[in-house]
This record gives structure tokens, sequence and C-alpha cells, in this order.
């Protein structure tokens, strides 16, 4: 009887021992390789690896880019059927609502990048090191690069300061007047300007160029043209730019970063991605959707056939313009001339986007048709003439330079000073909005070209005034908003 | 010498010792039928000494002390036991085991009478095993118990199977929880022929396992040697041939080219085949790229004990070849197995049982979009496979084709690849029973295993199409995962007044998971080939400084303290409770700690005086249970912010890799929450001859982790590698009614036979989904259509949300009237498919989508009769799924494809058909996702029949052997469907987008022929 009193003390002594060795600090362990993205920056080193990761969603404003085009008298939708990215056919025939996926991508993917900008902003006063300035100022160049985008697109947005956007503040936090939206862009701008130095640390920066360019373009779609004219005559009396002498060669893959860019969304042949995550790609996926419908011959990859430049956009060059036959390819001509086959898809117009169009010889690596390595050439020292020409004929300012700003670009896209325009006033003004649009086509301007000059009702088909200005925000960001957002008027 | 000398001495001293020995020796017979049993195991009771009888049931034991025990065991009889006290010839008639209800079945930290289980618990027995002859053990379970459901991901060998138990109840993991022996372990690793019995805990009584217990508990028990028995060596081989089940009936060249005619036609353009004359049949792709394929399978065991040990042993080979593909979607497994079972003293007992494993597996794009299988569905019958140079025929580079269709043998051909893994699991135990009625149990297994994976990517051009590599690289992964369960737990009983039966039982499992993965490429593989496809060859980087390699690491931890009281009042009251706190590294610091209770109770009605018990009316148990479970399948450290995300850009002209913010968190994550109740009945008849269990359910999961829930964009989620956060927001419920009966009769001596059958019926319906949108979306239809499964409220879990269609417009006055469809792509013509205007808002829009079917189905059933007349063996399984959908998108939405063959049936005019519209090359709405597509996968498939002949044992045991049996038997052998696709059995497994047919690698049918023989 002792014995077995004295093998169950034992006993229970062994399992309370064994049992209370298992404390709940057992599960209390740090996750495996993991650093907590809120006990970051600590080092110079963190802000750069988080500045790069920043500028990583400019690769997907191809989107922008793409979709802009297809808004606009351009071009058309494309693709293979009238279903194929149901978005982009929609948007061409201006039947868009707020049910739109690739929409839905421009509002997702810039709102990621001003989240990027934000994450280092909110923790710019973490440690301090010689050439931080230039990395906050980067970031905030970025931030008013995306809020750009959004305001363009969707009007007053949500903003919060320095802060990134937390799970609920859709709820909370109201749409910002584009105003407000405007000020804080001019404010990173303004900024960025005075602490950005004028040549990139490294080719794909921001340089002070690029935001004096920006801050110009803000200016404009605001009309503030005072303003737009100083800081872009600022810029060009830098004489930091050129033009590039022959257009021809602006968009070929070893002409990126040339002197013409005063900006440019960097792109490689090197990592690609799916379709399951296009934002992810390291290579311009607008190329690929861009490319001839199963193209065969020399020069040019196939690809999906979207974005294809309008009859009438084709005519819009004058006789002589040297720009027309690198900014869209006549494929029949071609085809003749080179012996090459090519298919027709949806809405064929015998056209294609020629400044980006896939080129042969790329590695493609992951995708063909997603990674393409064709740099966007984001501002160039052309866009930036024409600018500062309509701002200082719009403001009233100064034609005579007006005039000279806009026969610079005339005179390398004829080669000759016959081309030159003399007029005045609205006839200038006319004259500076028909250049935009077939120096920079192709190039994803048009559509915004048209709306914030009142000329989009004219030019595009089924353009509804007081309702098309704008896009939709997505049905999704509205129902997330539980009532806080206002959908954009006439959705 | 002096060693010798000693022996002698022991010898005479022992001979001394028991002097007084005895003779036994006899027959044993079946006291029904008085035929003789061979292979009944006759054992001293507490002597080395034993034997089994021989054909004619004769056995022999001499020298046996006076007064020993000699027991007869036989499976499936009762156990005999008779004390010798002089020399004897006995005839023992052993009476059989007519019901289970005296089987023992493990239940999770201990094991029950079967006729005193309170819950609903459903048993697969070796026997079941051997008949069904299973590649995979989880075959086993398709259509053999109730509330079971197996689906397979593909045909190919060695593809994975889901289990459900009680349907599907997350839009998360669904897999239930395997346990062998105790350590939680992989069920599909598992050489069948090993396991004894898989015990399926269905309800609350599975809540002793926790915060893993949700999806239902499989607890599976291996093969062990029995005390006291002769060594028993076993060997089974079988090998088959596989053949596919089915081929659709595509159209063959003419029709084909003449179909492409009138398609042009209609869309304006000019005839592509204006002569097609001699075109005959063409090629006919599915002969081309289904073959016969073999498979073998060995096993080897040895086993069987003594007084204190026993002992067992065994190794298996199977060789499975793809009936596409063959070599190239292979299926390699090897496993051996050793088991010991031994008394230290009386009061301490050692287990162990180790098993390796090693698998080999090839596979070819067996699934989606640009498998092998929808390859040849949509090449033309047109093409040839080669072109007169003798190189692959390319198919053309044309919009009609898109840029997904390739040649499929060009496919399988070009499609390298290799996995390998090598594991080792097992488990270790002592049982220490310290006082009467105290025993306490330590317990530790493991899994510990390592996988190498290589797949080459040849740089190859199938002339302008997505599968085009410009560059061949080698991507090669090496991956380790341990873990290990350790358990204690101590089982005291007690009896109280007599009637009063107590049993608690109360420990504490640790559990923990860990390893690592290494992922790397090379790029140039010399010569293109796969015999150098190493990274260590392929020198080449990724261009511009991508990163070319990748790891990760985790560590996941659970601890847990259970307690369970059982309680009995004379046997027929019967109470069990059980509480268990679990502690889980998957939740965040606001919730480490769950707790999950349960109760299940049972009445044995027939145990009452009032019931009267009869021949016809013999057992009658009443079963209830309620408890709370959980399910922790989730994303790893999903409540703390990682810098996971992908942050690469370009510098300089080279990729640069930054640091961004992963998929937010969610820092009160928690687990789901199951509330289970079921209520049974268990009855037996004509003296247990008839078995039959009911149980009606429901199963409420609440707190479903949505992962990846849709949030506000602001937040960043959709960067490159970020997403949304995982948060608790749904709910499901399951609820259905299971029936089982089992039938089992000796007719005579010469003629036995049983039956089984069983039917489960399920209801699911989605109770709650708190994102913004009110559903969560997935699955695939077509080519950049919108998803077509749904998660939403009020409807079955991953329901298809589609269009609803009303016929084919006959002529224009129709589409005139009708509502415009241009919003789907494309205004109608008559021809086209006609959509409901189901909001009445006199236009045809994706606000007009609604169900249109579901994959679940709606009574799945089981059936199975075995029959034994003289040395013949027949059985037959067959189960059956009522009331499930399948999408059909096997069929690439382009001109130019091939189409199966009830597009002859098309419409061509007013009048010749209301159900398959017209072909056109123009723009059409046709296409889009609509009931069109879905169809009803409603199945009865015949699993396995199965002829055997056990030699007459006099032939055989001239040569030693003590059984020999020859069968021959076909797996799969038809399906009876309506469905048109491949198998309307197969499915992506996925909660929601399940139930979708990219052309789904058929399951074989096998013709096999086996051999059975014992030593």
């Amino acid at each position: 009887m002792k014995n077995r009193i004295f093998k169950a003390v034992i006993a229970i002594v062994a399992f309370a021992a064994i049992s209370v060795s298992c404390s709940d600090s057992f599960v209390d362990r740090d996750p495996v390789y993991s650093i907590d993205s809120e006990n970051y920056f600590n080092s110079e080193a963190d802000y750069r690896q988080a500045l790069i990761a920043a500028y990583d969603l400019l690769q997907a404003t191809y989107v922008n880019v793409l979709l802009g085009e297809i808004a606009s008298d351009n071009t058309l939708s494309g693709g293979e059927s009238a279903n194929d990215v149901i978005g982009f056919q929609q948007v061409d025939e201006m039947i868009h609502t707020p049910n739109n996926s690739n929409l839905r991508d421009i509002w997702n993917w810039m709102f990621a990048g001003v989240n990027r900008a934000n994450y280092i902003l909110e923790f710019k006063d973490k440690i301090d090191f010689e050439g931080k300035n230039q990395i906050i100022a980067e970031a905030r160049f970025l931030r008013a690069y995306y809020q750009f985008e959004l305001v363009k697109w969707f009007g007053g947005i949500p903003m919060k300061g320095d802060f990134r956007f937390k799970l609920n503040d859709e709820k909370t936090i109201p749409r910002s007047p584009v105003a407000d939206v405007y000020a804080s862009i001019e404010n990173d701008l303004l900024f960025a300007i005075d602490n950005l130095s004028a040549v990139a640390p490294q080719t794909g920066r921001a340089t002070k160029g690029a935001a004096q360019a920006l801050l110009g373009k803000v200016y404009l779609y605001q009309n503030k043209f005072v303003n737009s004219a100083n800081v872009l005559e600022q810029l060009i009396s830098s004489n930091s730019y050129s033009l590039v002498p022959n257009y021809n060669n602006i968009f070929e893959n070893n002409n990126e970063n040339n002197v013409e860019s005063v900006f440019e969304v960097q792109y490689t042949d090197g990592e690609g991605a799916s379709f399951g995550c296009l934002q992810c790609s390291e290579g311009n996926v607008a190329v690929g959707f861009n490319g001839i419908r199963n193209y065969s011959g020399p020069v040019f990859d196939s690809g999906y056939s979207f974005n294809v430049p309008t009859q009438q956009a084709y005519n819009a060059f004058e006789v002589g313009d040297n720009r027309r036959d690198v900014a869209v390819l006549n494929i029949v001509t071609w085809a003749a001339a080179n012996n090459a086959t090519y298919g027709t898809g949806y809405k064929h117009t015998g056209f294609f986007n020629r400044k980006y169009l896939p080129r042969q010889g790329d590695l493609n690596i992951g995708d063909q048709n997603l990674t393409n390595p064709n740099n966007y050439r984001a501002i160039r020292y052309a866009d930036v003439l024409l600018m500062a020409a309509e701002a200082y004929n719009r403001g009233g300012i100064d034609d005579t330079k007006a005039r000279f700003y806009l026969n610079q670009v005339r005179r390398r896209a004829f080669g000759d000073t016959n081309h030159d325009i003399s007029a005045s006033g609205a006839a200038l003004t006319d004259f500076i909005l028909a250049e935009r649009r077939v120096e920079l086509m192709g190039e994803g301007h048009r559509f915004f070209d048209l709306v914030r000059t009142g000329k989009a009702a004219q030019a595009i088909t089924n353009f509804t005034p007081n309702k098309n200005e704008l896009f939709p925000i997505p049905i999704e960001e509205i129902q997330f908003s539980n009532g806080n957002w206002q959908q954009n008027p006439g959705y | 010498m002096k060693s010798k000398l000693l022996l002698i001495v022991f010898m005479l001293f022992s001979s001394f010792a028991f002097s007084q020995l005895y003779e036994v020796s006899g027959t044993v017979i079946d006291a029904t039928s008085g035929s003789p049993l061979p292979g009944v195991n006759v054992a001293v009771k507490s002597q080395n000494l034993f034997t089994s009888t021989d054909f004619d049931g004769k056995f022999k034991l001499p020298k046996i002390p006076s007064g020993s025990t000699v027991v007869f065991t036989y499976v499936g009889y009762k156990v005999y036991e008779v004390k010798v006290n002089q020399n004897e010839t006995l005839t023992v008639k052993l009476t059989e085991e007519s019901n289970k209800l005296e089987e023992v079945v493990v239940i999770g930290y201990g094991s029950k009478k079967k006729q005193d289980v309170t819950g609903s618990v459903s048993l697969v027995s070796a026997k079941t095993i051997e008949e069904l002859k299973p590649f995979k053990v989880e075959q086993a379970l398709q259509g053999t118990v109730s509330g079971v459901t197996v689906t397979q991901q593909s045909g190919a060998p060695g593809a994975g199977l889901d289990i459900r138990i009680r349907g599907i109840a997350t839009n998360g993991n669904n897999a239930p929880l395997a346990i062998i022996d105790g350590y939680q372990g992989d069920l599909s690793l598992l050489n069948p022929d090993d396991i004894e019995s898989i015990t399926v805990l269905k309800d609350a009584q599975a809540a002793i396992y926790g915060t893993i217990g949700a999806n239902g508990v499989l607890l599976v028990t291996t093969k062990s040697g029995k005390r006291n028995s002769k060594t028993k060596v076993t060997y089974n081989t079988y090998s088959g041939m596989q053949e596919t089940t089915r081929k659709l009936s595509l159209l063959n060249a003419t029709e084909y080219a003449l179909l492409l005619n009138e398609s042009y036609a209609n869309g304006g353009q000019a005839l592509p085949y204006p002569d097609v004359s001699g075109l005959g049949k063409g090629t006919d792709w599915q002969n081309k790229i289904f073959s016969k394929a073999p498979v073998v399978n060995h096993d080897f065991s040895i086993m069987g004990g003594s007084d204190k040990i026993s002992y067992t042993f065994s190794a298996s080979d199977l060789y499975q070849e793809g009936i596409i593909g063959s070599a190239k979607s292979d299926f390699k497994r090897n496993t051996a197995r050793l088991g010991l079972n031994a008394d230290v003293t009386d009061k301490i007992k050692l287990q162990t049982n180790i098993i390796y494993t090693y698998i080999d597996r090839d596979a070819v794009n067996d699934s989606g979009l640009g498998s092998v299988l929808f390859n040849a569905i949509n090449t033309p019958s047109t093409l040839s496979v080669y072109d007169t140079n003798g190189n692959y025929t390319l198919v053309p580079s044309t919009p009609g084709f898109g840029i997904e269709v390739i040649n499929p043998l060009a496919q399988i051909d070009n499609t390298y690849n290799d996995y390998k893994l090598k594991k080792l699991s097992g488990t270790f135990s002592v049982d220490y029973s310290i006082i009467k009625n105290l025993k306490v149990t330590g317990r530790m297994g493991f899994n510990s295993s390592n996988s190498k994976g290589k797949s080459f990517s040849k740089a190859v051009s199938y002339g302008g199409k997505v599968f085009d590599v410009t560059r061949s690289s080698v991507s090669q992964n090496a991956i380790e995962d341990n873990n290990y369960t350790f358990d204690f737990f101590a089982e005291y009983k007690h009896k109280l007044l007599e009637n009063h039966n107590f049993k608690a039982t109360l420990g504490t499992t640790v559990y923990k998971e860990y390893g690592n993965g290494l992922f790397a490429t090379g790029y140039d593989v010399p010569n293109n080939s796969w015999e150098n496809a190493d990274i260590s060859l392929a020198i080449g980087t990724s261009p511009n400084g991508g990163r070319d390699v990748g790891s990760y690491a985790y560590d996941e931890r659970r601890l847990s303290y259970f307690g369970r009281l059982e309680y009995d009042f004379k046997e027929k009251y019967l109470l069990s409770l059980a509480v268990r706190r679990d502690a889980s590294t998957k939740f965040g610091p606001d919730n480490r700690v769950a707790i999950f209770p349960s109760i299940t109770a049972g009445w044995k009605i027939s145990d009452e005086s009032f019931f009267k018990k009869s021949k016809y009316f013999n057992f009658l148990k009443l079963r209830a249970s309620y408890g709370i479970l959980g399910n922790d399948q989730i994303r790893n450290n999903g409540y703390v912010g990682s810098l996971s995300g992908e942050g690469t850009y370009v510098f300089n002209g080279n990729i640069v890799n930054g640091t961004a913010v992963g998929v937010l968190p969610n820092p009160k994550l928690q687990w789901e929450e199951a509330k289970k109740f079921d209520v049974g009945l268990d009855a037996n008849f004509l003296n247990n001859k008839l078995e039959t269990v009911v149980d009606y359910f429901i199963d409420t999961r609440d707190k479903l982790l949505i992962g990846n829930i849709p949030v506000s964009g602001i937040t960043g989620v959709y960067a490159p590698g970020s997403g949304s956060p995982t948060i608790n927001a749904g709910s499901v419920r399951n609820s259905g009614l299971e029936f089982s009966l089992n039938y089992k009769q000796t007719v005579s001596d010469n003629f036995k036979f049983s039956l089984g059958y069983n039917i489960t019926t399920i209801k699911n319906e989605v109770l709650s989904v708190n994102n913004s949108t009110g559903f969560l979306e997935g699955g695939a239809f077509g080519v950049g259509q919108l998803a077509p499964s749904r998660m939403q409220v009020g409807q079955p879990i991953g329901f298809f949300y589609g269009y609803k269609t009303d016929g084919i417009f006959q002529n224009q006055a129709e589409v005139d009237v009708h509502p415009s469809q241009l919003a789907l792509g494309a205004n109608a013509v008559p021809g086209d498919i006609r959509f409901k205007d189901l909001n009445n808002d006199g236009v045809i829009d994706t606000k007009d989508r609604t169900n249109i079917g579901d994959p679940i189905p709606d009574v799945t059933m089981g059936f199975n009769v075995n029959l034994n007349y003289k040395g013949f063996d027949f059985v037959a399984y067959a189960f059956a799924s009522l009331g499930n959908d399948m999408v059909r998108n096997y069929e690439r939405a382009l001109s130019d494809v091939n189409k199966l063959n009830y597009v002859l049936g098309r419409w061509t005019g007013e009048g010749t058909s209301n159900t398959v519209p017209r072909v056109t090359t123009a723009a059409s709405a046709n296409n889009v996702f609509s009931d069109y597509f879905v169809e009803d996968a409603s199945f009865l498939r015949i699993q396995n029949v199965q002829l055997g002949y056990t030699l007459n044992n006099k032939f055989s045991e001239k040569i030693g052997i003590t059984k020999l049996r020859l069968y021959t038997s076909v797996n799969n052998l038809y399906t009876f469907t309506k469905y048109r696709g491949f198998d309307p059995s197969a499915s992506s497994g996925s909660p929601i987008g399940g139930g979708i047919d990219y052309g789904f690698y058929p399951t074989p049918r096998t013709y096999i022929v086996g051999l059975n023989i014992n030593f």
C-alpha cells in the first residue's frame, strides 16, 4: 500500500514537472528571418532600400499610359475580342462604370505608391545621416507623381500627410478637394526642387529637373500659367536637357535615358511576372499589350494588339512630319515592304503604337509579353517646351517665347524652318495643342490634355461632359468607405 | 568447455523443474459450419510456446506444463481458452464474432469498445484496403464510409487527393487532421498495406484535438505483430495496365474544316478550307497522347511475436506510369517499416514504429490553361503530329489559335522535371502502469523529410506562343520539413459503488514544426539538354542583376493541455466530457490561447428492461454530441507585419531589390471555430448480422479566416508582394444526414456474403462574409473573364455565378423584343444565346448574374458487396455523387481551335437548335460565363471489381505455403454520367473555384492481376 502511494506521488510530481516545464513561453517565438516593418529605418541603408520600393510602383503606371491613350481619340481598345480585357473596351467606348478592374488597378497601384513613399516619410525623423534630404526629396517627388496620377484620373482623393493609410481609414478620412491635393503635390515638388541634385545619383532616380518639369505640368493642369512658365523657364534655362536631334532615335532601347529624358520610368527584360500580378513585372507590360497580333517578320515581336491608333490619329500628322512613321506603324505598308505577316484583332485599324511596340532581341524573361524592356519616357524635354509654350501663350505672358519653344519642336519634326508657326493668341493655343497631340502621340497624355483644355467632348466619341472628365471611383472603394466617399458626378 | 558444461547442467535442471509435460493436439473447426479453420493461432499463456493450425485445422503442442492455459485466437472469431492437465486431443469450436460491437476503436488519446463509443465514428479496416488496392491511402476512403468524400486533383500518378469530412466548411484549408499511431503525420505518403485501420472522427469527439480538429480527424493505426504468434511472412504483388476511361468526342478533320468554313462565312470572312476533300479524319490527338501505362506493386512483410515481444517488418515498392506522358508522369514509392512492441517488465511497455518513405515523381502540365489535355482538345485534327521535316508541327500563330494552344506531343517531349522525397517518420512510446488502474504514457512521434525538385525549362520555340522560351534555365529546390509531437498523458480508471465507472485522462501535447526551403535558378543549360540540366553546369545568371535565389524558413509551435472524463452507469448510460487548451504561434498575442470543450453522451436503449431483445432486434444505442473545435491552418505569422514585400526597380540599368512592407498584419487573428452537433442511432438486427447507423449533424464554422480579404486599395495592399490581412470574417454551415448499413451472412459452409451501403446528404450554406462586398470570388473561366465562383451569404460555398440562358434566338424578331446584350460584348443576332434579364432593368449586364450551379454534391453514396464461395471470392465497390455541377472550361473560345462534336447540332437557321448557338468568327456574347457551360456532373462509378481464388490448401502446403491467392481486379471500371468532360469526379479541391474543368487528367481504369502468398 505504502509502495503504491509512493509511486503515485512520484507519478504526480513527474507529471506536474513535465507539464509545467512546457509553459506558454514555448509559443513565444519570433518569426524566423523576418523583420518587423514597424521597427525598421535603423540605418541609411534601410532608407535607401525602402526608397527603391517606392520607385517600384512607377512600373505599374504602364496601365495609366495605355488606358490614357485608349480613353482619348488617339487609339481604339483592340485586343482579341470584344470581351478581351473588358475594362479597356468599356473605357474606349466611354461606357465605363465604377465596376472596372483596370481603373481599379490605377487606383490601387497609385495608392500603393503613395503608401510606399509615406512609409519612408513616416519615419523620416528616426535617424539622421548625411544625404538624408536627397532621399526624403525623392520620396516626396514620388508621392507627388503618384498623387498627380490619382488626381488626374479620379479627382479629389483621401490624404493623410506623412502617414501610411491604415485599415478603416477609408471610413473616416474624407476625399480632399482637388485644390488641396494639388497644394500637397506642389509642396512636395517645391521641397524636391530645393533638395534634389541636378544630376541623378543613379540613372532612373529623380532629379531637380524632373521635379521642375512635373511641377510645371501640375501648375498647367490648374491653369496657373505664370507659375508654370516660371518653373519651366528655370528648367529650360538650366540647359541640362536638349532635344534628341533625330526623332527616330528617341524610343529605341539603345537610346534610353537620353538628353531629352527629363524623367523616365525604368523597365528591364530581366525579371517578369504573371497575369496574376502585372504590377510585379519589372518589364513594361503595356508594350506586349500594344504588340502586333500574331506578327511574323523583322524588327518587332508579336503581342496582344491593344491600343491601336485610329485612321484619324494617323491623319493628324501634316505632310512631311517625320514623326508619323515613328509614332504609328502602318502595318499594311510595313508588311508589304518587309514580307511580314500579322493577324487582325478586335477593332483592327491597320495601325500600331510604334513607339511602344515589342522589339526583337529582348530576353523577355518570365513571360514574352509581360517583360519588355522599353522604358517609358515619362517627361520628355519636348513636352517641357510645349508646356512652357502653352503657359506663356495661354497666360498671356509672352507669345514670342511660346512660338520660339513650339517651333523648336516643329523644326526637329520637319527638319526645316518652313513649318514654323507664326500665329498668336488663341490661334497659337490651337497650334500648341495640336502639336502636343502629334509630338506626344502614344505617350498617354492626350486624354488629359483634352479634358483640361475643355476639348474632350468634341474630340472623343460618347464623351459626356460633366461626367467623363473624371473616371469613377472603383465601386469596391465606395463600398469600403461605407458612405465616407461620394462617387464622382454622373457615375 | 566450461560453458558447455553449464548448459548441460542448466538443461537438466530445467527438465527436472518441469517434469510434468503433456502433449496437446487436436482440430479447430468453425462452430456453425463445422469446417476446419486453418491458420488459427494456438498459444500457451505465459509461455513462449505457440503454433498455428494447418490446412485441416490440425495443431500439435508437445511438452506443455501442467495447468497451462491454451489460447485460440483467430481473426473474426471469439477467443477461446482451455486449461490443460493431461495429454489431450481437443476439438475446439470457435464461434464467429458476428458483430463488431466488441471491436475496440481508437478515439484519440485512448480507445474504446465500439458499443461504448458516444461520438460519430467510422472505421475503414485493413480488409477494405486490401480489397480496394488503392495506389494511395486516401482512395480507400472513397465511398467506403458515410460522411467522407474524396476528390482527386488529377488522375496523374501520385497526384494529390482531397479528403473532406462532412462537407466543405471553410474557404481555407479543409483537410482533416491525420494522426498516425498518435503523432501528426501525412496520410498520403503511407503504404496502404501498412495500415491496420483508419478511424474517422466526424463530430465533437474530435474536440480532444482542439484547434486542429475542426476538419475532422483520421486516426491511423499501423499493423503490428501479435503476441505469441508464429512468424507470418506475407508477400503480395500485383501488376496492372492502366488506360484512360474516356476520350472526348471531337471533330475529325473534315468535320472541323466544314465547321470552320461555316464559322468564317458567318463572320463575313473568306473560307479557310475551300476544298475539304481529302482531309479525311485527320489526327486524333487524344489517341496520340493517351497510352496504356503499367503499374507494379510489391509488398513484403514479416510479423510475429513471443510472449513479451512482437515485431513487424514490411517493405513495399510501387511503380506507376502515367497514361499521359508515360515515364514523364510517373510515380515511384518505396517504403520500409519496422515495428517493435515489448513488455520490459509487467508494468513498463515499450513500443516503436519507424517508417521510411522514398518518393520519386515526374509530372506533365495536367491542369489549367495550357495543360496537355487542353492542347489535345484544342489542336485541330487537320494538323499532323510531325511536319515533312520530321519536326513537331507547330500550331499556327494566327489569331484563330491564340497564343496558348501548342502541339501537345511537343509539349510532353519538352517537359522535364524531377521530384524526390525521402522521409523518416515514426514514434517511440512508453506505457507505465504505476499502480493498478493508473497508467501514464509518454510518446514522441516525428516526421523528418527532405525533398529535392528540379525543372528544366528548355529553350524552345512554338512559333510565337506564350510557352516559347528564349533562354534555357534549370530551377532547383531543396526543402526540409520536420515536426514532432510529444504526448504525455495519464489515464486513471475507477469503479465506484459497483455500477459507476469512471475513466479520467489528463495530459499535454507539444507540437513543433520547422523547416526551410532553398530555391535557385541557373541559366544557359549546356546543349539545351536535360542531361546537363543542373545549376553546376548552367552558369548563366539572370540578366541585369535579377535575383536567381530564394529561401524560406518556418518554426511553428503549439502547446496543448487536455482532459477527458468518461463515465458510465452499468455501461448503459455513457457520458464523456473533454476540454482542451491550445496555445499556438499561428495567432496573435491577443489571442494566443484557446479552449475547446465538448460533451458526448450515449444511451444503450437495448440494455433497458423495457427493451425486448430478440433475434430480430438486438441492439439500439442513441448518441448525441456537441463541442467546439478549431482550425488553425492559415498563413504563418499573419499577426505581425513583415518586410516581405517586393520592391524591385531598375537603377543604372540593373535590377535593384529594395525592402517593402509585405502582407498587412492582423494582430487580432484567431482560430476558426467549429460548433459541431450530432445525434445518432446505432441499431443492430438479426443477431447483429445487420448493423445500421444513422446520424444527423449540424456543423457551423464561425470566424472563418478569410485571407487576402478585399480591403481598400489606399492601404497599399496591391503593391507587389503585399496583400490584405487575414481576418476572421465568415461563417458556413453544413448540415446533413448519414446512414450506413452492413449486412453479413454465412449461408453455408461454402457460401458467405456481405453487403454494405452508405449515403450522405449535405446542405451547405454560407451564413456570413463580413468583408465590404459580402462575397469572395475565385476560380477562372476562359481568358479575361470575371471570376466564376463565389462565396456569398445564403448560397453554397463556391457556387457558380454567371448568366442564365434562355435558349437561342431563332430570328431577328426575337432579338428585337429582347433587352440589349451589348454589354456582354456584342449585339445578339439570330443563332446567339439569349440571356435572361433577371433584374428586369431592360438590359443584360453583369447585374443579371446569379447562381447557376455549384460543385457540391447533394448526395453521395457508397455500395459494396462481398461474396465467398468455396475458394472463390468476389468484391465490388461503387460510389455515386449526385447533384454536383462542373464547368466545361477546356474549350478555348477561339475561332480555329478544334471543338467537341456537340457543335454539329448547332443553330444554322430558324428551328434548327435551341441549345447550341451558331458558330461565327464575329464578336458574340456566346462565350461569357453562363449556364451553357455548367453541366450536371452527377455520376455513379464502379470503383473496383475483384475476383480471387485461393488455391486448395493441401496442394499449396506441399510447397510450404500456408495461403496462396490469385486474383484479378479492375479499378475504376466504369463511370455512368451525363458529364461530357473526362472525369466528373475531379476537382482542384479549392473551396472557391473547385469544379472547373480545364481538361482534367482522368483517373485511369486499371486492370490488375495479383498474388497473395503467406508462409
